[in-house]
């Protein structure tokens, strides 16, 4: 018995000895971070070092910080950002995989996903500096070409009340055609001889795809929503940090660019950690339930 | 089989074809704008009058840029990053993969470390703290800052690990009869196979390190050590910053003062930035269309 498991020991060995550089870091660089939340209940000074001899001042950030006259402006702007750019992400990627798959010609239809994909490879950094030119009210080619149509130029980004769409819509545009592929996937696995027996049964294309094409990709749609509510939290900081401005932050202030300003641009470390330490938490409940619901709708598991 | 489509068919198919066709030019229409903008006269750009062809053709932003040293240096630093990063990022998922692809009964703790790894998937420790953590440990500043603190993708990690795990049971208990030990199986069997999918995760991993630019900022103090997204994101949050620092820099640089302007520059800075990204990807199309369903949905 005990020859063995020594025996086990030393056929596992290997494995172990592999594991050990992830490991290490990620011991140090992601729990050593988490461990670090507890400056969010502290008044923190950096001079005393990260897990110094700090003052303990129990729930008095939580308490500052939603006394902040910004702070429910933000969650609100948060949740409203994410939540569509969430449903669009769904229903954008869907209808254009559908309308992708009608096209038979292999080569077009790899040209067509080849020229939507690009944008998603590409930095916030780099789309940002386009499309702040595109979206300029008077140099902008967007407002240019709406002006020769008659309609009014709009201060896309500046103008807190269109600044949330033009997020909404830039990252759908951004992110669609990779969003794509995963029911794109799913479309050519469906099995051909079910479109043939619909068609001995006198089915046209409308019943073919009511009956055999959405419901061949409709697990991966579920599959995708759900994983998406895990994302609920995440109104894109990246994209919103490199376009926005003091004059949209009434709509277009979220809780990452509000704990970014608040920690590094302001120095405020404990009360912007206790604002990334809420949003954290929240998010990890989204992040078991939409996987709880993603395993139990459609058999998806991490691991 | 097009002859036996009927006449609503047929106006179907053309419809659709001219609308994925708008679709398409919408998403690379942009950076078309931008490659004629770089190449383009500063007039005829603040005028408005580029759109997909160059107007008042020019190469003076490219010969700015040519003749400015932060560019450079930043896109040396972007190289260095990526080049060091993403072999790193490999080799850990790797030899994270392999292990955890193993089921209990190879591996007895494999739980524990998959949980260990999935735990920072689910909660972030947030900003201010990681960022302690990086400055607790020497890095600011260094080129490890950008490196160490994302070494291990564990979403990929993931995406590898199920590709391990659905390899036939047959092909790793040949290759353990044959009389292979872990290091063996993984080099010459496992590996190969794993292709499509090393393929996928590699694109992620070198997309990542080329686009990333928050970690830039935060943890670099010196624009000397600015990958080159993180100086973009000067150039491009504040454009006439570029011209101005320049100016002052050498004496041939002043004579294309009058002829650059900050959109012209900018076009061609971030055209440059798309290079490589544009190079790589429509090669591994196939890959990760493949890699990436196969690893993240299971049957």
């Amino acid at each position: 018995m005990f020859a063995a498991r020594k025996d086990k020991m030393l056929r596992e060995l290997p494995l172990y000895i592999m594991l050990i550089p992830a490991v290490v870091l990620v011991f140090i660089y992601s729990y050593g971070a988490m461990a670090g939340v507890v400056i969010a209940f502290q008044k923190f000074i950096p001079a005393k070092g990260m897990f110094g001899d700090q003052q303990w001042v129990g729930w008095k950030n939580f308490q500052t910080l939603f006394s902040m006259p910004n702070i429910w402006p933000v969650i609100r702007n948060t949740v409203v950002i994410a939540f569509f750019k969430l449903i669009g992400g769904v229903i954008v990627p869907v209808t254009f995989a559908l309308l992708l798959n009608e096209i038979r010609n292999l080569f077009t239809k790899r040209i067509f996903q080849t020229m939507v994909y690009l944008p998603h490879f590409l930095s916030w950094v780099i789309l940002s500096g386009i499309l702040i030119n595109l979206l300029s009210p008077s140099e902008g080619l967007v407002n240019i070409f709406m002006t020769k149509l008659g309609i009014e130029p709009i201060f896309f980004l500046g103008n807190a009340n269109a600044f949330p769409a033009t997020m909404i819509v830039t990252d759908i545009w951004k992110n669609f055609g990779f969003g794509s592929v995963i029911y794109l996937a799913a479309l050519t696995s469906i099995d051909p001889s079910l479109y043939e027996a619909a068609v001995i049964d006198g089915a046209n294309r409308w019943r073919q795809t009511w009956h055999i094409t959405l419901p061949g990709i409709s697990a991966f749609v579920v599959l995708m929503t759900v994983l998406g509510l895990a994302n609920i939290l995440n109104g894109g900081f990246d994209q919103i940090y490199n376009m926005y401005s003091p004059v949209v932050y009434s709509t277009g202030d979220i809780l990452d660019t509000f704990v970014f300003r608040l920690g590094i641009e302001q120095a405020q470390y404990s009360l912007s950690t206790a604002a990334g330490l809420f949003k954290s938490g929240v998010s990890l409940v989204f992040i078991v339930v939409s996987y709880y619901l993603a395993d139990k709708f459609t058999g998806y598991r991490v691991f | 089989m097009r002859s036996m489509d009927s006449l609503p068919r047929k106006i179907f198919l053309v419809c659709n074809t001219v609308f994925l066709l708008v679709a398409a030019l919408v998403c690379i229409a942009p950076f078309i704008n931008l490659l004629a903008v770089s190449f383009s006269d500063k007039v005829a750009v603040a005028a408005g009058e580029v759109t997909f062809f160059p107007v008042g053709f020019t190469l003076v932003s490219y010969e700015f840029i040519t003749n400015t040293s932060k560019f450079f240096v930043s896109l040396m630093i972007s190289i260095k990053r990526t080049l060091i990063g993403v072999p790193f990022n490999l080799l850990l998922i790797i030899l994270t993969a392999y292990p955890l692809s193993k089921s209990r009964r190879d591996f007895s703790a494999r739980s524990i470390f998959s949980w260990f790894f999935v735990v920072t998937i689910l909660f972030n420790a947030g900003l201010i703290p990681t960022y302690m953590v990086v400055r607790n440990t020497g890095l600011i500043d260094s080129i490890w800052a950008l490196i160490l603190p994302g070494a291990v993708p564990v979403f990929s990690m993931l995406v590898v690990m199920n590709f391990m795990r659905s390899l036939p049971k047959e092909l790793l208990e040949a290759a353990y009869i044959d009389g292979a030990g872990h290091v063996q199986t993984l080099l010459r069997v496992v590996l190969p196979v794993s292709a499509p999918t090393i393929a996928t995760v590699t694109l992620f991993a070198f997309v990542d390190h080329w686009n990333s630019w928050f970690d830039g900022m935060i943890y670099m103090n010196r624009i000397e050590n600015y990958p080159l997204q993180t100086y973009l994101q000067t150039v491009v949050v504040n454009p006439e910053e570029f011209i101005r620092n320049n100016t002052d820099l050498s004496g041939n640089l002043s004579k294309y003062l009058s002829m650059v302007s900050a959109r012209t520059t900018g076009a061609a800075q971030m055209f440059l930035a798309m290079v490589p990204i544009l190079l790589v990807y429509p090669y591994l199309q196939k890959y990760f269309t493949t890699g990436l369903v196969m690893g993240s949905v299971k049957e």
